[in-house]
């Protein structure tokens, strides 16, 4: 983690984006990961049982032929803002007693290019990187094929970071 | 009950449950909601290949793995004891223009009629599954999140550069959905 940072800073790129920081600092057993399992497991139900990893909701919505992902994600944001203020205005912690802190973003032309080309997948291959992993689960093998893609499209983009413009 | 949870959920009642895995995680660990991640840490973990982008503690984020693979078994949970027997219902616009490519079987969440191994190795389905996967990890990561840490958490924290990733994202689809995706489609 260390290392990461000092070298972001030599290289004088943006910080580590939104990797966490890992602000857990209790140490922890692999198994206390499982609660992370649990709720992996009821998202990946409400993803599929809300049509939103269907490639044909994904469609709709950027041909503005539905409400139903608008609706989705703004209500999503919507209960995210409520919950966050809440956290904020009451000091709410970890059920473990540490403060919530959650690290604000940075912005740099990233989010731009990268969010373009994202935009351009996105409407491919009708999903986002938690959809691929739900596609996978209902049976659509071959988008394991596609999460690979994914993958090294991470990984290429790690190796030439320093050449991209941020 | 059993019918209720069987048929589609509309938006109202998944997108607040989507909204609150973002308390759900902070609370339970934490943790800022996002998933892209996870492909980062898989790179760590698999391929470092000595990058200075993948040389981080990644044991350290194994959270955000098991949250994934939680999600694959949600989606094989939903589809196997929880699964709607029909076929999605889109808007009959988008059902003529699909039938126009040969899409016509709503019976899965991705339209097996493209997206397969026979076609894998087509141009079609080359641009479609790899291209397509390809952007997917090469855009969210220079992006800095996906629609789950920018979209969602970032703008539930009122960060400004999640709502420029989220308006690019938007834009980018947009563009590719209404008028180059037509085009691979009709490969």
């Amino acid at each position: 983690m260390q290392n990461h940072s000092n070298t972001d800073k030599d290289l004088g790129l943006p910080g580590s984006d939104e990797l966490c920081v890992n602000q857990n600092s209790l140490p922890s057993k692999w198994y206390h990961n499982i609660k992370y399992l649990v709720i992996g497991i009821f998202f990946g139900i409400i993803f599929v049982k809300s049509e939103v990893i269907s490639w044909f909701r994904i469609q709709e919505m950027f041909r503005l032929q539905s409400f139903h992902m608008y609706g989705i994600i703004g209500s999503a944001i919507f209960v995210g803002m409520v919950s966050i203020w809440l956290i904020k205005k009451f000091d709410i912690r970890t059920i473990s007693g540490e403060p919530i802190t959650i690290a604000p973003k940075t912005f740099n032309k990233g989010q731009i290019y990268g969010g373009l080309i994202f935009g351009f997948g996105w409407a491919i291959t009708g999903a986002c990187p938690g959809p691929l992993f739900a596609q996978i689960g209902t049976g659509a093998t071959v988008i394991g094929v596609t999460l690979l893609s994914a993958i090294a499209g991470t990984w290429v983009y790690g190796h030439f970071r320093d050449k991209l413009p941020h | 009950m059993i019918e209720f949870i069987k048929h589609p959920w509309a938006w109202y009642v998944a997108g607040p449950l989507i909204g609150l895995t973002v308390p759900a995680l902070l609370i339970v660990g934490n943790k800022s909601f996002g998933i892209s991640s996870s492909l980062r840490h898989i790179c760590a973990m698999c391929i470092p290949a000595n990058i200075p982008f993948f040389r981080y503690d990644w044991k350290k984020e194994m959270w955000n793995l098991f949250f994934v693979f939680g999600i694959f078994l949600g989606g094989a949970i939903a589809v196997n004891l929880l699964g709607n027997p029909d076929p999605v219902e889109v808007n009959p616009k988008l059902a003529a223009e699909l039938a126009g490519y040969g899409i016509t079987d709503y019976n899965n969440m991705v339209p097996e009629q493209i997206f397969n191994w026979e076609s894998l190795l087509t141009l079609k389905g080359f641009i479609l599954m790899i291209i397509g996967g390809f952007f997917v990890g090469f855009g969210t990561r220079y992006a800095g999140g996906c629609t789950s840490g920018h979209a969602i958490m970032g703008l539930s924290n009122l960060q400004l550069p999640s709502l420029i990733a989220t308006i690019c994202f938007m834009v980018g689809g947009f563009a590719m959905a209404n008028f180059i995706l037509p085009l691979i489609l009709s490969l």
